[in-house]
């Protein structure tokens, strides 16, 4: 019969249409199809026939831990509630930028003239930022990491274009809720390299 | 990487020419200089002879300190087997070479791109225009003496952005205003823009006629796009119609060029990476994958073995989610006005929420380094993966099957539609699915392997008609090739490190040339990369399958209907990043 791949085609779109609404009701005594981190879940998972769309703004994903958006400066905190920036301005990510967004500017002891490793100035230009990483990636001091939120739009195109030490700089802490995974690596890694050190000058 | 590098004794060409052909002893090069005057003999002898029937890439390299320009050639055999490089020196004041588009018409574009970009002047091209600038633009953005607007420093990282950085942005440092240089007589307020005479001038005079059934037909000559919601971007066809039908195409480009390859002479060359990834912006992961291996074979590392495993995976990750894309946006042309695409769309969502987990990002994964990757896959991806790739994805498939391919509005209106003979393909150095879809099983995968696919068990799709609907089928058959390989990559996969050596941001490459090609989604991807042991590249080309497809538009679409036109445009699957670079 001419037209009966049209009629199965149909047949399979209109299967979609109600496989996600018996969804639905098999969730209904449960309750959490939508809304809920359970729901999104299931939602995406491969036992589902129906479709799925996320209710967005009501419903966020959580993005996975590796996600890279604009980088932040990483400060841990002190004991006497100081904030010691990790950053170095050795100028790695500076020369390792690929659109070269990242203006560092060195504080120098103005007593001896020596530079002091830590940064006067740190602008990142965030309109021109690519999202690569790559700052993050050959950091040699875990001072920057890229940052999670991605909800950075404002209504003034110049407003928050370039940003400064103190925008970018957030707490250790911080960093250690949206990155678990690398956080405890690197604290691993850290402890290791203290102890190696420790080891090395009791020897000496 | 040619075989006729192995020996010192001459090899046959160089007997038969003796004295028109000269090995090219540069450290680090491979192939052949060729006099210029002896080029298109010398070649058609390359073609007929020697057997190399595939004409991969033609591109110009600008040795502005020798005062040379080069062309530069890669063939190969549609039998398989690896690279022969050959290539043409002349001055760089008047740079002359002769054309070779009466030998492998497949050269047309990438010829016109040489002339664009970096001004050599091809004898006996059918149509000598630019391709990727407007006719009328003053100077060749490749050389090496030209500057771009916003021009900072010959190469990056600018010394402006450390130790004594305070922002200051160049567009703020110089205005456009006052660093805009005009060519010398040109007066802005009395230009009158140029009409594209030699683009109309190319279709010959049009009347109104009497067609066979003797209806007066109207012939005129339209444009569709650059502005269209069909043509995949901002690319332009003007078409010349005879009544509906079309007479004659030609393809206009250039509108999304962005200089890609100025860009990468300024970058070092781990800064290249993230700009790959914007070539073809859907298939991120192999386009780092080709450039990688080209720098990775003038480094000569080796990649460790999970490393190779796991860019397979990406590969064939990436393919999945091209060919279903490219599935649901030909329907979109066809009119089947967002059904399909969305159900394609679903299964593109999966695949890049994996992506996201490993790389860091959707679409832009500056996932690959070189020696490895650059990340291991984190807790849970490899499950997730297994799950999708045995449970999920040929269910789908298969559902894709089962409600288009017996469709008949799609059947009346793909099958004949486009015809592409095996013969015209390979003369136009159509690549990928449509070279495949024409009944040419070349497949990089297996003509010249890279990575482990020698390993992995997997069959070359291959279809016969040549017609918009085995291009339609051919996708899918692909899809289910790479559900096979990554059902063996995902059970195979070994521990071990991920990449070889510790991570370095300044990579050391030595001179020399290197061509590396990838059998991407889109067809061959390939990464001319000449380095002179500097931080940063000497030459980078894209040789990038769409553009290169595009060649054979114009055939494919004469005899059809301007509505086919659309259609067979979505057949070849070109994405505007790739074609304008």
């Amino acid at each position: 019969m001419y037209g009966l791949g049209i009629i199965k085609g149909l047949g399979v779109t209109l299967k979609h249409f109600f496989m996600t609404y018996w969804d639905d009701l098999k969730r209904l005594v449960k309750g959490n199809r939508y809304y809920t981190r359970e729901g999104v879940a299931y939602r995406m998972s491969s036992e589902v026939n129906g479709l799925f769309t996320i209710q967005y703004p009501e419903e966020k994903l959580i993005v996975p831990e590796e996600f890279r958006y604009t980088p932040f400066l990483v400060y841990d905190e002190k004991e006497d509630g100081g904030k010691e920036l990790r950053c170095t301005s050795c100028g790695i990510c500076a020369k390792v930028c690929p659109p070269q967004c990242i203006w560092i500017v060195r504080t120098m002891d103005p007593n001896t003239g020596r530079p002091i490793p830590v940064p006067a100035e740190f602008y990142i230009d965030i309109d021109i930022c690519m999202n690569c990483g790559l700052c993050a990636e050959f950091c040699p001091f875990d001072a920057i990491k890229m940052d999670h939120n991605f909800e950075l739009s404002v209504y003034n195109r110049h407003e928050k274009d370039i940003v400064n030490k103190e925008t970018l700089a957030k707490p250790a802490s911080y960093y250690a809720s949206i990155r678990p995974v690398n956080y405890a690596r690197e604290q691993a890694a850290r402890a290791e390299a203290e102890s190696a050190r420790a080891a090395r000058k009791a020897q000496s | 990487m040619s075989d006729q590098t192995l020996t010192q004794e001459k090899t046959p060409l160089e007997a038969r020419f003796q004295g028109a052909v000269l090995r090219d002893d540069r450290k680090g090069y491979q192939g052949f200089i060729i006099k210029a005057e002896n080029l298109v003999e010398i070649a058609t002898y390359i073609r007929d002879e020697m057997g190399y029937d595939f004409l991969s890439s033609v591109t110009g390299v600008d040795y502005l300190p020798e005062g040379k320009m080069e062309v530069v050639y890669h063939v190969y055999k549609t039998t398989g087997g690896s690279l022969f490089n050959f290539k043409v020196q002349v001055s760089r004041d008047n740079p002359v070479v002769p054309s070779l588009v009466p030998v492998w018409p497949g050269a047309n574009f990438q010829e016109r791109e040489a002339w664009d970009l970096l001004g050599i002047r091809f004898e006996g091209h059918p149509d000598l225009r630019r391709i990727l600038m407007w006719e009328g633009f003053d100077g060749h953005p490749l050389r090496k003496d030209w500057r771009e607007a916003y021009y900072e420093e010959e190469g990056k990282p600018f010394k402006s952005r450390w130790p004594e950085g305070h922002v200051k942005r160049v567009e703020d440092a110089k205005p456009l205003s006052d660093n805009v240089d005009f060519p010398a007589g040109f007066d802005p307020e009395k230009w009158i823009p140029v009409v594209e005479t030699a683009l109309y001038a190319g279709f010959g005079k049009l009347d109104n006629m009497e067609d066979e059934t003797g209806l007066e037909v109207d012939n005129i000559v339209i444009n569709l796009g650059p502005q269209h919601p069909s043509t995949h971007g901002v690319f332009r066809m003007v078409a010349r119609l005879q009544g509906e039908t079309v007479m004659d195409l030609k393809p206009v480009m250039g509108y999304l060029h962005r200089n890609h390859e100025k860009i990468g002479e300024r970058n070092t060359f781990l800064q290249n990476i993230p700009y790959t990834d914007r070539l073809d912006y859907f298939c991120s992961m192999t386009n780092n994958w080709g450039y990688v291996m080209a720098v990775e074979k003038l480094m000569g590392i080796k990649v460790p073995e999970r490393a190779e495993y796991i860019r397979v995976m990406m590969a064939e990750l990436t393919r999945i989610n091209n060919h279903v894309s490219n599935i649901g946006f030909l329907l979109n042309d066809l009119g089947a006005y967002f059904t399909p695409i969305l159900y394609c769309f679903e299964e593109r969502e999966l695949i890049l929420d994996i992506f996201e987990a490993v790389a860091g990002s959707r679409m832009m994964c500056n996932y690959y380094r070189f020696g490895g990757v650059a990340r291991d896959l984190p807790e849970g991806i490899l499950e997730k993966t297994r799950q999708l790739v045995y449970e999920r994805f040929p269910r789908k498939i298969d559902e894709l099957d089962a409600y288009l391919t017996n469709n008949e509005i799609i059947r009346t209106r793909t099958e004949g539609v486009g015809v592409l003979t095996p013969q015209q393909a390979i003369a136009y150095s159509a690549v990928g699915p449509l070279l495949r879809a024409s009944g040419v099983p070349y497949d990089i995968r297996r003509a010249d392997p890279y990575g482990i696919y020698d390993r992995l068990d997997f069959d070359v799709a291959v279809r016969y008609h040549g017609d918009v609907f085995d291009r339609y089928m051919i996708r899918l058959d692909e899809i289910r090739q790479s559900i096979r390989i990554l059902q063996q990559v995902v059970k195979e996969i070994p521990e071990g490190p991920i990449q070889e050596g510790k991570p370095q941001y300044q990579a050391r490459v030595p001179a020399g040339e290197s061509y590396g090609r990838v059998e991407g989604p889109k067809g061959e991807l390939g990464y001319y990369v000449i380095s002179n042991g500097k931080p940063n590249p000497w030459r980078y080309h894209v040789r990038a399958p769409s553009f290169i497809n595009l060649t054979a538009l114009a055939d494919m679409s004469k005899g059809n209907k301007i509505a086919d036109a659309v259609c067979i445009l979505g057949s070849i699957d070109i994405v505007l990043g790739e074609v304008d670079r």
